[in-house]
């Protein structure tokens, strides 16, 4: 009996290792990144720790609905524009969005509830536009997702007395620094994390795996699915609305095709099935695309001066993308958590002998 | 009644062009599942083979000089050709993946294709002028036509026949319609599946190039994400229509141009600006109602 407690007790101590792995990977990265970049370079750091909050958000949909979703950049730009609504200079918002309501328009909120509101105000709309998405499946509900993307960015970008439109909104306050950056970092993960290990969490991954099996055990897929969106819309909300405070300048253009590429080849690319997958494809992208930047400026080695051309980020990291896809498509981390190593392997083992009857990619 | 048939020959008009790439999206889709978002950059691509390749802000006519059916068949070509190329270097590996895998590895294609147009032919809009006198306007009854319109209808009414024609009664066509029916039993069949996809695909290829010339002629401007819109319009028409049915791809391409268009009529002027978010709007709402589109192809409907 007590041999039983003790393992139940262990084997509870083990999951909860993938939050503090990864919590422990983020102060890593963000300890040595403050140490080693010139102050000049530590903004990338900061967007890639804004970019952990952005990915954990897709992430948490994703990874447990199994419905990939184009559209999360939709709430990443309701979440920023409502923290620019809420923080700016009452006299700029008076020139420059007059259609602003007046409890918005005549006040300034602090940003860092500002952020948690941005968020709910994201997972408000979420519960809206879910509702109908979450009915749909496969191709039907990412084409659905993506129809969302396009009916904020048009929104966004034709409103001009709520926006500024393409002209900007400027001089949002910024006070993003690194250490925030992975504070947030870290509560985002943690929140992930409780979610993913829920009983919520469980029926969601199960009712991915066989939908009618599910709804033959009575889950209430939908209801469920719905519940995982409007968390998931929180968190990339409020990842917006950090990023808003990171950059201190928005337009409705950052928040459309190429920031979804971006964090969906993070997600992706990391492992679409797990939280930690999205963690580590953040640093990974990020790193890949920070080495293509520096090319692109030019680098020495030895006495060969190289340069690539501009916009061989993009290039090289769609390349990346395919080649993953194509050689890698459960991702680096094959849809398993990082946990302590004993257990790793063993779910691993679990997990492959799983596969071999779900017949992962054979390749004609 | 002239403005009746005016906003309807500019619905006709728009409704072809997503007719052509629905059908363009429609025909790869039914085959492997594949909903290809790389289309429009496919549209892209075949719009830019018009021009020499260079990064300076005037644009010198390559193929775009030719003869007029010279380039009508370069630009098939060439896209064609990318549209193999993609097929090969690309959807191949992935074949046996979820739908949602395919989509995911079409939408890194297209951001591929976007900034390897934007790497060669710089960040700019390129103003060309293909075809000067189909932006003439023809009067007919007091009515005043842009000739483009009436070539853009017609063109889609011929292949879209010229197509019907091919699946119904050509050897190849059947087995592509096969193919689309049932792939697995097709190839137990007898049916040479990479020879079906490439067909498919070299077709798609030729449905894009012509609605590049159309576009082009109709913008006069090239950019390296001209074809995304059109692509997305076409996505929604092949869902409204129904995925997986042909038929429904085309009529999904008209009822999404009529709307367009009568949104763009019908709305207050200060609303116009928001049309998309309401043409996307009303697609949420239709996929709700009807998840499956207007046509239902009997091949997606999931057993159990």
């Amino acid at each position: 009996m007590a041999g039983d407690r003790l393992q139940g007790f262990s084997r509870i101590a083990r999951g909860a290792s993938t939050p503090l792995l990864l919590i422990a990977l983020v102060a890593l990265v963000t300890v040595s990144g403050t140490v080693i970049l010139p102050a000049a370079k530590q903004f990338a750091l900061t967007e890639m720790l804004v970019m952990v909050v952005i990915a954990v958000g897709i992430s948490i949909f994703i990874s447990n609905t199994g419905i990939i979703s184009f559209g999360h950049i939709g709430f990443t730009c309701l979440g920023a524009y409502a923290t620019a609504w809420m923080t700016c200079d009452p006299m700029w918002k008076s020139l420059m969005l007059r259609d602003l309501p007046s409890f918005l328009a005549d006040s300034q909120y602090p940003p860092l509830l500002a952020i948690l509101l941005s968020g709910v105000w994201a997972a408000f709309i979420a519960g809206i536009f879910g509702a109908a998405i979450v009915r749909l499946s496969g191709i039907a509900a990412a084409i659905a997702t993506f129809a969302f993307l396009i009916i904020v960015s048009s929104v966004y970008s034709n409103w001009g007395d709520l926006t500024a439109g393409t002209s900007s909104i400027i001089n949002i306050p910024t006070f993003i620094t690194p250490p925030i950056a992975a504070c947030f970092a870290a509560a985002a993960i943690i929140v992930g994390y409780l979610f993913r290990a829920s009983r919520i969490g469980l029926m969601l991954r199960a009712s991915s795996d066989d939908v009618i099996a599910a709804h033959a055990s009575a889950i209430p897929v939908l209801r469920l699915r719905l519940l995982a969106m409007i968390l998931s819309a929180f968190v990339a909300g409020s990842g917006g609305a950090i990023y808003a405070h990171f950059v201190g300048i928005l337009s409705p253009d950052n928040f459309y095709l190429s920031m979804t590429f971006i964090t969906l080849a993070m997600v992706v690319i990391g492992g679409i099935g797990s939280l930690s997958g999205a963690v580590v494809g953040v640093i990974v992208v990020t790193i890949i695309v920070q080495v293509l930047r520096l090319f692109e400026t030019g680098v020495l080695l030895g006495s060969v001066a190289i340069k690539l051309p501009n916009g061989s980020q993009e290039v090289g990291l769609a390349i990346a993308w395919i080649l993953f896809l194509i050689f890698r498509p459960r991702g680096i981390l094959g849809g398993v958590e990082l946990c302590l190593p004993a257990r790793a392997w063993a779910h691993r083992k679990m997990l492959s002998s799983h596969l071999v009857s779900a017949a992962d990619t054979p390749r004609s | 009644m002239s403005y009746f048939v005016q906003v309807a020959i500019d619905a006709l008009s728009l409704g072809s062009l997503y007719a052509l790439a629905a059908l363009g999206l429609g025909l790869i889709f039914s085959i492997l599942r594949l909903i290809n978002f790389a289309h429009g950059d496919f549209i892209t691509i075949g719009a830019y083979s018009l021009i020499v390749p260079s990064a300076s802000a005037t644009a010198a006519f390559f193929i775009g000089a030719w003869h007029w059916y010279a380039v009508v068949l370069a630009v098939c070509i060439v896209v064609a050709m990318f549209a193999l190329l993609a097929d090969n270097l690309v959807f191949r590996w992935v074949r046996e993946a979820t739908p949602t895998t395919l989509l995911t590895a079409s939408f890194g294609v297209s951001y591929l294709i976007q900034n390897s147009v934007l790497l060669i032919y710089g960040a700019r809009p390129k103003a060309i002028d293909l075809w000067p006198v189909l932006n003439s306007q023809l009067s007919v009854a007091g009515l005043r036509i842009p000739l483009l319109q009436i070539v853009t209808i017609l063109t889609t009414l011929a292949l879209v026949t010229v197509l019907t024609f091919f699946l119904k009664f050509t050897s190849a066509g059947i087995q592509m319609r096969a193919a689309a029916s049932d792939f697995t039993m097709a190839r137990y069949l007898g049916v040479r599946a990479d020879r079906v996809i490439a067909l498919a695909f070299g077709l798609s290829g030729v449905l894009a190039a012509v609605v590049s010339l159309l576009f082009a002629t109709q913008t006069g401007s090239l950019s390296f994400n001209m074809g995304v819109p059109i692509a997305l319009f076409a996505f929604v028409a092949t869902v409204v229509g129904g995925l997986g049915s042909l038929e429904g791809s085309v009529l999904g391409g008209f009822s999404v141009g009529i709307t367009m268009t009568l949104l763009q009529a019908l709305l207050p002027i200060s609303l116009r600006p928001f049309r998309d978010a309401f043409a996307f709007g009303l697609i949420l709402l239709l996929l709700i109602f009807r998840p499956s589109g207007l046509v239902r192809a009997s091949a997606l409907v999931d057993r159990v």
